[in-house]
C-alpha cells in the first residue's frame, strides 16, 4: 500500500508533471475562446446588470426593479413568457419524439431525405416563416377559406393574433432544435439492446418503454432544454402572430426602451429573466440527469 | 438613385440584364462623383416612405445634386441609442410631432436654421425649433366596406358600439392616439377631451372604456403598414389608423373607408439628429423639401396635407384632392388637434396604465 502512494515513485512524479503541462497547454489552447466569451458575453451582461441599477436620474437606485413590483403587468408578462415557453416545449416533445423515432428507424437513405424535410424550414428565415403563417392562419387566410368551403366549419376560427397562432409559429420554428439532438441520441442506441430485450421475452411495447425510451432521455432533455431556453427570449413570432396581446419579456424590453429614457428599465427585465432562467436550469439539473446532456460529468 | 438609373434603362431597354445592371452601376458611380454631398434619411417605410420618396426626396435630390440614401428606423428610441453611442447614421429623420418634441426635450435633435429653411408660408403651428413639419395627417376610424358598406362607424361612439356595429376591431398597441377616441366614445365632447385626460382618473376612464371593448379587439396594431394590411386582408372589420395608409390600401383594392369626424389631427416633421455627419447638407435638403413646389406633390401619392400653405396655390392639388386632405378647412373643423403638451406631461404614466390593460 505505502509503496504505491509513495511520492518517491519516479514514474508518478513524471506523470504528475505531464498532467500539469497538459493542463496548461489545454488552457492556452482554449484561451482565445475564453477571452472571446469574456468580451462578447460576460462583460456586456455585467454591464447590463450594472445599468439595471441606474435610475432615470443617472444615480444608483432600485427604481427599475421597484417598477416591476408596482405594476401588475410585469408579473403577467413573466407568466405569459413561461406559459408560452412551456407549452411550446410540450407540443414540440409531443410532435418531435414520434418524428425522431420514426426517422431513427428508417433506412439511412430514406432518413436522410426525411431529415432534409426537417432541416429545410430550419434554413429558411424565421421572419419569412412567421409571416407565412400569418397568411395561412388569418381570418380570410387559406386554412379558414378552405375549411369553410369544405364545410368543415362555418365561421372563421381565430387561429392567429392570439396564443394559438403564437404557439403554431413557435412550434414550427423550434421543432428542429428538439428533433436534431433527439435523433442523434436515438441513432446512438445500439439495436442489439432491443434484440436482446425481445430475446428475453419482452413485448415490443415493453422493449420500447423499458429499454429504448430511457436510453433516449438524454437527447430528449437536451432538445427540450434548448427549445425552452430559446423560447424564453423569443421576440418576432409573438410580436407578429400574437396580435399585440401576447407580450413576452423581450417584447416588453423593446417597449421599455421606447418608453423610458434609460437603458436601466430594459436591463432590469433582462436581468430578472436571466436569473429566473438560471434558477430553473439549476433546479432542472438537480432533478434531471442533465450532466449527460451537457456532455460533462464523466 | 432612381433618376440616375433611368437613362441607361431607357436607352438600352432591350439590353441584357447584366449590361443594364453594369451600366446603372456605372451611372451611379459617375453620378456620386458629381454629387454635392450625401444625406441619409430615416423614415417609416411602407406606402408612406414611398410617397415621401417620390414627392420629396427624389425631386430634391435632382434639384440640389445631393445624393439621398434612405433607410427605415424605429423611432425616438433608435435615435436615442445612436446619439448616446456617438454614431449617428442618419442626417434627417422623419418623425411624428410628439416623438420629435420628446426627442428635442431630451437634447437628441439639432436646432433647425430657419434662415436656410424658409417657413414664411407654413402653418405657424406646424414647426418647432427642432422639427419642421412635413405633412398633416389624421388618426381616423376606418371600416371594412365589405362588412358595413358606406355606412360604417362614423363616430367613436359607433366604433365602440358592438351591438350597432358587430365585428372585429383593431386598435393601437400604444397609448398615443388611443385614449382620445375612447373618451369621445364615452360621451366627452372633443374640446373637453384633454381636460378630462389631465388626471389619473381621466386616463383610467379612457382605459376602462377600451377594456370593455377589448374582447372585440382582435389585434393591437403597432405600425401603419400593419393596420393597412389588416384592412386589406379583411382580418378586421374596423380599426383606428392613419388616414393616408387607408387611401393607399384602397387604391390597391382594399375595401376600406373612413371618416374625418372626431379624428385626431396631427402632423409629421423632419428633424436632424444631434451629431449628424452631414448636418449642413441636411439643412439645405430640408430647405428644398419644405418648398411649396415639392410639398404640393405629396398629396398625389398619399392623402397627407402639405404643411406649407403656399403648396395649395400652385394648381397641382386640385379642389377634389384638396378636399381629401386632413388639413382642408372642412375636414379640420371636424377634428381634435392632438395636444403635444398632454403627451409631454402624461405619456409615460398613461403608457404604464395602458400596458396593464393590454396584458390582462
Amino acid at each position: 500500500m505505502s509503496s504505491i502512494s509513495s511520492p518517491a515513485n519516479p514514474n508518478e512524479t513524471l506523470l504528475k508533471q505531464h498532467a500539469a503541462r497538459e493542463k496548461w497547454v489545454l488552457l492556452g489552447l482554449s484561451a482565445p475562446a475564453l477571452i472571446l466569451v469574456l468580451i462578447v458575453m460576460v462583460l456586456p451582461v455585467g454591464w447590463l446588470f450594472y445599468l439595471s441599477f441606474i435610475g432615470s436620474e443617472g444615480t444608483v437606485s432600485m427604481e427599475n426593479y421597484a417598477r416591476m413590483l408596482e405594476s401588475k403587468s410585469y408579473g403577467r408578462i413573466f407568466v405569459t413568457t413561461f406559459k408560452v415557453s412551456v407549452l411550446t416545449t410540450a407540443i414540440c416533445i409531443a410532435i418531435g419524439y414520434p418524428l425522431a423515432y420514426f426517422l431513427s428507424q428508417l433506412p439511412s437513405r430514406a432518413a436522410n431525405i426525411c431529415m432534409l424535410a426537417v432541416l429545410l424550414p430550419f434554413w429558411t428565415s424565421l421572419l419569412v416563416r412567421t409571416y407565412a403563417w400569418l397568411v395561412l392562419l388569418q381570418r380570410k387566410g387559406l386554412i379558414n377559406t378552405w375549411g369553410i368551403e369544405a364545410g368543415l366549419w362555418s365561421e372563421p376560427i381565430a387561429l392567429v393574433h392570439n396564443l394559438t397562432g403564437t404557439l403554431i409559429g413557435m412550434v414550427h420554428i423550434m421543432l428542429p432544435f428538439l428533433v436534431l439532438p433527439l435523433y442523434s441520441s436515438m441513432k446512438a442506441i445500439d439495436p442489439d439492446y432491443l434484440k436482446a430485450a425481445s430475446n428475453l421475452g419482452a413485448k415490443p411495447s415493453q422493449s420500447f418503454w423499458q429499454v429504448f425510451f430511457p436510453l433516449s432521455l438524454p437527447g430528449l432533455f437536451a432538445g427540450s432544454l434548448i427549445v425552452f431556453v430559446l423560447c424564453l427570449g423569443f421576440f418576432v413570432t409573438p410580436a407578429v402572430l400574437g396580435g399585440g396581446k401576447i407580450i413576452m419579456v423581450s417584447n416588453q424590453i423593446t417597449n421599455n426602451i421606447e418608453l423610458f429614457f434609460n437603458w436601466g428599465a430594459a436591463s432590469a427585465l433582462g436581468v430578472v429573466l436571466l436569473v429566473v432562467t438560471l434558477v430553473i436550469l439549476y433546479v432542472a439539473s438537480k432533478l434531471l440527469p442533465l450532466d449527460n446532456v451537457m456532455g460533462g460529468g464523466h | 438613385m432612381n433618376s440616375l438609373g433611368k437613362l441607361p434603362r431607357r436607352t438600352f431597354a432591350k439590353a441584357t440584364l447584366g449590361t443594364a445592371v453594369a451600366l446603372t452601376a456605372l451611372a451611379m458611380t459617375a453620378g456620386s462623383g458629381f454629387a454635392e454631398g450625401t444625406v441619409t434619411i430615416a423614415s417609416w417605410g411602407g406606402s408612406y416612405q414611398e410617397a415621401q420618396s417620390k414627392a420629396l426626396f427624389e425631386p430634391a435630390a435632382k434639384s440640389t445634386g445631393i445624393e439621398v440614401k434612405q433607410e427605415t428606423y424605429g423611432g425616438v428610441s433608435d435615435v436615442r441609442l445612436k446619439v448616446q453611442a456617438g454614431a449617428v447614421p442618419w442626417d434627417i429623420i422623419s418623425s411624428g410631432s410628439g416623438s420629435a418634441a420628446r426627442a428635442a426635450a431630451e437634447g437628441l435633435l439639432e436646432p433647425l436654421d430657419y434662415n436656410i429653411i424658409d417657413v414664411s408660408t407654413f402653418y405657424p403651428t406646424l414647426k418647432t425649433e427642432h422639427c419642421v413639419g412635413s405633412d398633416v395627417f389624421s388618426t381616423v376610424g376606418a371600416w371594412n366596406t365589405a362588412t358595413f358598406g358606406e355606412d360604417g362607424p362614423k363616430s367613436w361612439a359607433d366604433f365602440f358600439d358592438v351591438e350597432k356595429f358587430p365585428g372585429k376591431r383593431a386598435y393601437r398597441n400604444k397609448v398615443s392616439g388611443a385614449l382620445e377616441p375612447a373618451l369621445m366614445a364615452d360621451g366627452v365632447a372633443p374640446e373637453d377631451v384633454y381636460k378630462v385626460l389631465d388626471s389619473e382618473e381621466g386616463i383610467k376612464r379612457a382605459i376602462d372604456k377600451i377594456r370593455q371593448l377589448k374582447p372585440h379587439i382582435a389585434v393591437f396594431w403597432k405600425s401603419g403598414a400593419q393596420h393597412a394590411q389588416l384592412m386589406k386582408d379583411g382580418e378586421v372589420d374596423m380599426t383606428t389608423g392613419w388616414n393616408g395608409r387607408f387611401d393607399v390600401a384602397k387604391k390597391d383594392g382594399a375595401k376600406v373607408s373612413y371618416s374625418f369626424n372626431q379624428a385626431l389631427l396631427d402632423y409629421d416633421c423632419f428633424a436632424i439628429p444631434k451629431g449628424a455627419k452631414n448636418k449642413d447638407m441636411a439643412m439645405k435638403f430640408l430647405a428644398e423639401i419644405s418648398k411649396p413646389e415639392l410639398q404640393a406633390n405629396l398629396p398625389l401619392h398619399i392623402t397627407y396635407g402639405p404643411t406649407n400653405k403656399a403648396a395649395y396655390d400652385l394648381g397641382v392639388i386640385d379642389d377634389a384632392l384638396a378636399r381629401q386632405m386632413p388639413s382642408h378647412p372642412d375636414n379640420a373643423k371636424l377634428q381634435l388637434p392632438v395636444s403635444l403638451e398632454w403627451y409631454a406631461k402624461w405619456e409615460q404614466k398613461a403608457s404604464a396604465m395602458y400596458q396593464d390593460m393590454l396584458t390582462e
